[in-house]
Formats: structure tokens, C-alpha cells, sequence
């Protein structure tokens, strides 16, 4: 297939996953910040937020203080900030409409009346906020959906795969870094009915509280928590699944200068696959973290050399 | 307001024609709140659907709605039949004259048209004198602007050779009307246009260059703003083709290839939706980010088929347009069954004379113009159009050419008010490749303002479906 298609259909399901993601974010966010607790610590969450996913600065530029209101206009709904998820569904809705003629019709109207509906919306209040988490997390599984139920499964479909889960590997890292550093300031202690809360909470942004019941039957730690996250191969959003996944689309897709970034991404498949939670955290989870958010990038950026801005001339 | 000479449905007795006769009676007896909840249906899953189009001036990326009204505009068969054979006519001639012209220039040398008024016409590419290109075949579509004066009496307003679109206004209103009111297709026999893309495909492989077997057909776009970018992801998705942008493409050792996901990959054959001016950068406009660099060597040398071919606008062109009739004479030996509106070419001075002084019964149209910008509707002006447009003809009468206002006929149409005669006219696309073909009907535009008549849709003009009875 053109590459050019192929980088249009990786783009449409990266904002379509990273929209829904940031969806998750902020509602863990919103649910924490309505625990009783100190203004600072409610800024401080919302203020390691934004510097998680890199939009500390630009939020500065715009607003003087980190209220949950000013943060959630800014990452919800702002038209003019690029990472919002109003941007994310913009841009997927774009990407998307630049090869309509390769999607099935379901998806590229599923995509165009999300767009169509967001648009309308206007603004959203505090109140409605839930909701609206709720309206694009709906949406994002639609999208999903439709392309499992309708697209034929070739090269494109792999791509859009591929996408997907480079993308959710990224976003869950990022939401357990920016959560397990403000719950763990003090070491592997836990057990008040806050932290409780604010377990549950990061849990649920993952949508992951019942999958924790089902597995562990216990009460919630912060190393099982992790592991969930990290290392259980039977969880949709865990690094593990996402890069198994990563690993197989791209092996779908192999061509004749794609041999290294496979190996790279069966690499860091293979470490989470055999990695043991003890040894992570003795390395230090935010470490283990960063270093996966920087071999998914290097991974991401060896994709689009190896299929997606295509150098023969 | 000039009165309505034609009106599609009803007769002048205000009898209902016989071709309509089943949809009149559908109409009389389907209760108003349904078919108004029909129309609001349509346009919301039209907005779904994206069918939307680009206005030029408008912000970049801005998309439109082009209205569609739900009363057909249909055509009886015998008079499709003989409407058919016209244009079929009419499109061999117009292969063959840009054939010649490229060639021999038999007709020139005949005398028949006079050879500066070809020669010198900025849309004449030298780039293409003495190449062969596959069948013989330039303009492979074609969408010819039709209008109806009267009973049987049909005229060919424009012969679109270069880019002409609309054809997937033709599909999606066809596929809407069957969505919305089934029963009215149950109810008689109206002919298909769905196979359109088949046939398109069809005819563009029949065109590739000799020797390939199984050739790759691609659908070129300048891109998601253009104006017309839903037909060509329409069409690319229909036929199955990959819709490519110039960045997409390059030529390496006069072969066309495409960037893909797993290397280069031959290209055979081009359905290009980008003006000759765009398309190579080293032949043509060199500022231009949508072309290949080098396709015109690539074509030359018959490595790739462009589609429709370089230098067709030497065909279609206002100027050239009166000698159509000429051209049917001349190649085909026959007299043509189509009529061409009789035009006054401002480059000759006795018609010049003439235009200036009846300019407030005439239309005026830019002879390189297209898409209803720059014209002038004699009879609707004002007196300070008409003192401006006299000026512009004097300055520039080389750029002109007149017609008479031509009494375009009606058809039925959901207005505000209700339901009141608006003009309309018809693009049947014909297609030419091993074969000449068309599908039975076309895009029918309707002007959508009382009393105007222009149909384009930058211009505030919708759309209707267009049926052809089966007898």
C-alpha cells in the first residue's frame, strides 16, 4: 500500500487511542481531585499531569495558575491547544478523511460523526465533565469497533493495529508514572482509606478495578498494581499486551529494511514478557518507566523511517 | 421574468407528462410530513456521509452541503435513445479532432477551422504534437453540459474534456432516492447507474500502455481541499485503485512508480484529477507541489497512460466549441444529432457588432472560464453590469463569446414555499476506451434561486437524480 496511507491510518488510530487515553487521564485526575484533600496536593496531581505528557510549558504560556478547571479547558475542549483531545479527534477525523477511500464507509462515518458531534458541542461544564469522558471513551471503542468488524484485514488494518497499541503502551506508562509517583512519595506504604481511593481511581482510568478483583482476590497494593499494569500478558491496556501486539502487527508488515526495528520491538516484548515485578521495582518503577517511554519513542520513529515516509526515489 | 417554456413534469395544459405520471401519483398521495421527513433525513445522512464539496474563497478545509432536491428529473427512453447517440457522436468526433490536431492537422489544412484559432489557443500543448497515445483516445471522460429548450430539443451547452466531475453526485443521489423512497423504484422500471465505476475501470485499463497484462490503475488528487477531493476518494474507493497525490509518485527511468509500504510499484495508467498545468513541474508550471517531476517524459516515451490524455482543452474550449458540428462533419461524415447553442465568437467582428448591441438579450461567458465565474446573464443584469461587461468585451474581445439566452427548461423543486419550477440542466459522462459508453442518465444540477440559471454548484446549484425510463 502507499505510504502515505499507511502513515494516515498509523496517525487516525494513534489520536483516536491518545483521545481516549487522555480521556482516562483526566478523568483519574477529575475522580482524585474530588477526594478531600489540601488545594496544593489537587494542583500538584494536576500540574504532574500536564508535565507528563509534556504540556506543562505551554500551559503556563496561557494560564497563571493550575486550577482542575483551567486544566481540564485546556486539555479538553481547547481548540488551539494541538494535544487536546478536541485536537486528538480532529486530527484522527483528518487522517482519516485524507484515505476515506481505504476505510469502509462504517468507519469513516463513525469517525466523521464523532468529529460532527464534538464540534457542536461547545463547552462543557465542570459538572458534565464525567460524561463527556464517558461520550469519547464510547466513541474510541465504536471506532475500534467498526474497524474490527468491517475492515478487510490487510496491510492497512495492520497499520492501524500497529497504531493502536504503540500508543496505549505509551499512554499507560504515562498514567502509571505520573500516578505512582504522587501516591508512593514515601515508599511501598499504603493502606489509608484515601490511598484506597486514589488506587481505585487509577484502576478505573484503565478500566481495570474488576480485572484487579478478578486476579488478585486481595486488597489493592501498589506492586500489584504495577504488575497489573505492567507484566499481566492477559490485560488490554498493560505495556505487555500492547507490545505483544506492537511485535505481531509489525511482523505482518515486515519489509526489506524493517529487520532491526522488528528485533528492537521483540526485544522489549520479550522483557516484559519474562520481566519480574521484583526486579523492576528495584531497578525503581519511574526508571523502568522512562526507559520504556524512551524505547517506544525510539520504536515509534524507526516505524515511520522503515514504512512510512518511504525514501526510494 | 421570462416565462417557463419547458417544465419537465407538467405539460402546458397542466396535465401531467406521461413519464412522470408515477411519481406525480406517489407524490399526491404520500403525506407531506413524511416526505419532508425524507428530505431531513437526506441531508443529515449526506452530512454523514461527508458528501461535501470545497468553496473557493472560503477558508481552506471549509466543506459544503450541495443541496440535493428529492423530485427526479426523468427521461422517457426514446428520447434518452436518441439523447445517447448524440453525445456518443459527438465524443468520437471530439477524440478524432484532438487526435488530428496532434497529428496531421487534416482539419486545419481543410480549411474547415481556421488553424490560428487552434494554434494559438494557450490550452494547445506543442509538448504533444506527433505522439501516439494508446487507442488513439485523449478525452477517455467526458461530461457533456446538456439543456433542453423545448419538446425533443436538446442542446450541448459545454463539452467537458479536461477534468469534468460530478459523476459521484450522480451515484450518491441515485443511492440516496433508493434509501429514502424504495417504493417509487418498485413501482417502475428506472435504468441503473450503479455499474459507473465498473465501467470507468474497465475503460481505463483498456487504455494502458501495450504490453502490460494486468496494468495498476491509480486515481491522482491534488489533495483533501480540493474542491472535488470526495468524488476522487469516491471513485478510487469504488474501483478498487489506489488514490495517489503527486508526492506519492516518481519516474525513474521514464517508468512511473508509487511509494509504498514495501518498496516501488509500476504504474500504468493515471486517472489524473489535476489540470495539465500541475502535472510536471519540469514541463509545465514549475511552482507546482501536486505534479510529478518528469511524467511528461514517462508519457512521451508511452510508459504510462494519462487519462484524460495532456492537451485536451484544445477541444473543449468556448472557441472552439462552435466548430463542433464542423468536426462531426468532417471525421465522421455524418450530420450531427446533437444541436449546439448558436454562439457569437467576439473575436470576429460582425459578431462582436452584433453582441454589443443585444448584450441585455445574450449571455456572455469568458471563453477560458468555467464554473459559472466571470459570465454575464444579459437579460437578468443591470444596467451597470452591462455597461461594465460592454467595457471588458472592448478591451478584450478575444476573450468573449455570446450566446442567446437560452429558455432552459424546468422541473419541479422543493423551495422554501413549496414546490415551484427551477431550471435545470444535465452532465451525462461519457466514456471512451475500447468503446464509447455511457450509463443511462447523469447529474441533473438545478439552479436553485428563482429564475436564475446558473446550475454550478460554487454558485449556490443543487442536485437531483436523474432516471432514465426502461420502456
Amino acid at each position: 500500500m502507499l505510504s502515505r496511507t499507511a502513515d494516515h491510518l498509523y496517525w487516525m488510530a494513534r489520536y483516536i487511542e491518545r483521545a481516549e487515553n487522555l480521556a482516562r487521564m483526566l478523568e483519574v485526575n477529575y475522580r482524585m481531585s474530588l477526594l478531600p484533600q489540601a488545594p496544593e496536593i489537587i494542583e500538584q496531581g494536576w500540574a504532574a499531569t500536564l508535565a507528563i505528557i509534556g504540556l506543562l510549558d505551554a500551559f503556563k504560556e496561557r494560564y497563571s495558575v493550575v486550577t482542575p478547571a483551567n486544566a481540564l479547558a485546556f486539555l479538553a475542549l481547547d481548540r488551539d491547544n494541538p494535544a487536546s483531545i478536541y485536537s486528538c479527534m480532529r486530527a484522527a477525523r483528518e487522517n482519516a478523511r485524507a484515505v476515506r477511500g481505504t476505510l469502509t464507509s462504517e468507519i469513516w462515518e463513525t469517525l466523521n460523526s464523532t468529529w460532527l458531534e464534538l464540534r457542536a458541542a461547545g463547552a462543557v461544564s465542570e459538572a458534565e465533565m464525567g460524561n463527556f469522558f464517558e461520550w469519547v471513551k464510547h466513541r474510541a471503542h465504536l471506532a475500534r469497533g467498526v474497524i474490527q468488524g468491517t475492515m478487510l484485514q490487510d496491510e492497512a488494518w495492520h497499520f492501524i493495529w500497529l497504531g493502536t497499541y504503540l500508543e496505549r503502551g505509551d499512554s499507560t506508562a504515562r498514567i502509571l508514572d505520573v500516578k505512582y509517583h504522587l501516591l508512593l512519595p514515601s515508599g511501598e506504604k499504603a493502606g489509608s482509606a484515601t490511598d484506597y481511593y486514589q488506587w481505585s481511581a487509577l484502576l478505573h482510568s484503565v478500566s481495570a478495578f474488576e480485572i484487579y478483583r478478578r486476579v488478585y482476590r486481595d486488597l489493592i497494593t501498589p506492586r500489584r498494581v504495577a504488575e497489573l499494569f505492567v507484566l499481566r500478558d492477559d490485560m488490554p491496556r498493560s505495556l505487555r499486551r500492547c507490545m505483544s501486539e506492537v511485535y505481531l502487527h509489525l511482523r505482518a508488515v515486515s519489509n526489506a529494511q524493517s529487520a532491526e526495528t522488528e528485533r528492537r520491538a521483540g526485544e522489549l516484548q520479550a522483557a516484559l514478557h519474562f520481566g519480574r515485578i521484583e526486579n523492576i521495582f528495584a531497578m525503581g518503577l519511574h526508571e523502568f518507566l522512562v526507559q520504556f517511554l524512551g524505547r517506544t519513542r525510539d520504536l515509534g520513529e524507526r516505524i515511520s523511517r522503515d514504512f512510512l515516509v518511504s525514501a526510494a526515489d | 421574468m421570462r416565462p417557463i417554456p419547458y417544465d419537465e413534469m407538467y405539460a402546458a395544459d397542466g396535465s401531467v407528462r406521461p413519464h412522470y405520471r408515477v411519481f406525480a401519483s406517489w407524490l399526491a398521495e404520500t403525506p407531506a410530513e413524511h416526505v419532508a421527513r425524507k428530505r431531513a433525513e437526506a441531508d443529515t445522512l449526506f452530512h454523514r456521509v461527508g458528501i461535501t464539496f470545497a468553496v473557493h474563497g472560503e477558508e481552506a478545509g471549509t466543506e459544503r452541503l450541495i443541496p440535493f432536491d428529492i423530485v427526479p428529473r426523468i427521461i422517457p427512453a426514446a428520447e434518452w435513445s436518441r439523447l445517447a447517440a448524440g453525445l456518443k457522436q459527438r465524443v468520437r468526433a471530439l477524440n478524432a479532432f484532438i487526435n488530428d490536431i496532434y497529428h496531421d492537422q487534416e482539419i486545419l489544412r481543410a480549411g474547415r477551422i481556421p488553424g490560428e484559432q487552434v494554434l494559438c489557443n494557450p490550452q494547445y500543448r506543442p509538448e504533444m504534437q506527433g505522439i501516439d497515445v494508446p487507442g488513439s483516445i485523449y478525452a477517455h471522460i467526458a461530461g457533456v453540459d446538456v439543456v433542453r429548450a423545448g419538446e425533443g430539443e436538446f442542446y450541448v451547452l459545454e463539452d467537458n474534456l479536461r477534468v469534468p466531475s460530478g459523476v459521484s453526485y450522480m451515484l450518491e443521489d441515485r443511492r440516496m432516492m433508493m434509501r429514502l423512497f424504495p417504493e417509487l423504484f418498485a413501482r417502475q422500471s428506472i435504468a441503473p447507474v450503479e455499474h459507473y465505476p465498473d465501467l470507468l475501470l474497465e475503460n481505463l485499463r483498456s487504455v494502458a500502455p501495450p504490453g502490460v497484462n494486468d496494468p495498476t490503475v491509480v486515481l491522482l488528487t491534488p489533495g483533501a481541499y480540493n474542491s472535488a477531493y470526495f468524488e476522487h476518494a469516491f471513485l478510487a474507493q469504488q474501483m478498487g485503485i489506489e488514490l495517489v497525490e503527486g508526492q506519492d509518485l516518481f519516474v525513474d527511468g521514464q517508468f512511473v512508480y508509487m511509494r509504498t509500504t514495501r518498496g516501488p510499484q509500476r504504474v500504468d495508467v493515471i486517472y489524473r484529477r489535476i489540470d495539465d498545468d500541475f502535472l510536471d513541474p519540469l514541463v509545465f508550471r514549475p511552482d507546482s507541489m501536486l505534479g510529478i517531476p518528469g511524467l511528461l517524459t514517462s508519457y512521451r516515451a508511452g510508459r504510462v497512460t494519462i487519462a484524460n490524455a495532456i492537451g485536451t482543452g484544445v477541444a473543449d474550449d468556448k472557441s472552439i466549441y462552435p466548430y463542433v458540428p464542423e468536426m462531426i462533419r468532417f471525421y465522421l461524415g455524418e450530420e450531427p444529432l446533437l444541436a449546439n447553442v448558436p454562439t457569437y465568437v467576439l473575436r470576429r467582428k460582425e459578431d462582436f457588432e452584433y453582441a454589443l448591441s443585444h448584450l441585455h438579450e445574450l449571455v456572455v461567458k469568458e471563453v477560458h472560464g468555467a464554473g459559472g465565474y466571470g459570465m454575464l446573464i444579459g437579460p437578468n443584469a443591470t444596467q451597470a453590469e452591462l455597461a461594465a461587461f460592454r467595457e471588458r468585451i472592448r478591451r478584450f474581445p478575444e476573450r468573449y463569446i455570446a450566446q442567446p439566452t437560452l429558455a432552459l427548461s424546468a422541473c419541479p423543486t422543493f423551495v422554501e414555499s413549496g414546490i415551484a419550477p427551477r431550471h435545470i440542466d444535465l452532465r451525462p459522462f461519457v466514456l471512451s476506451g475500447r468503446d464509447v459508453t455511457l450509463v443511462p442518465g447523469g447529474l441533473t444540477r438545478v439552479a436553485l434561486r428563482e429564475g436564475s440559471l446558473v446550475v454550478n454548484s460554487s454558485q449556490g446549484g443543487g442536485t437531483k437524480d436523474t432516471w432514465v425510463l426502461e420502456q
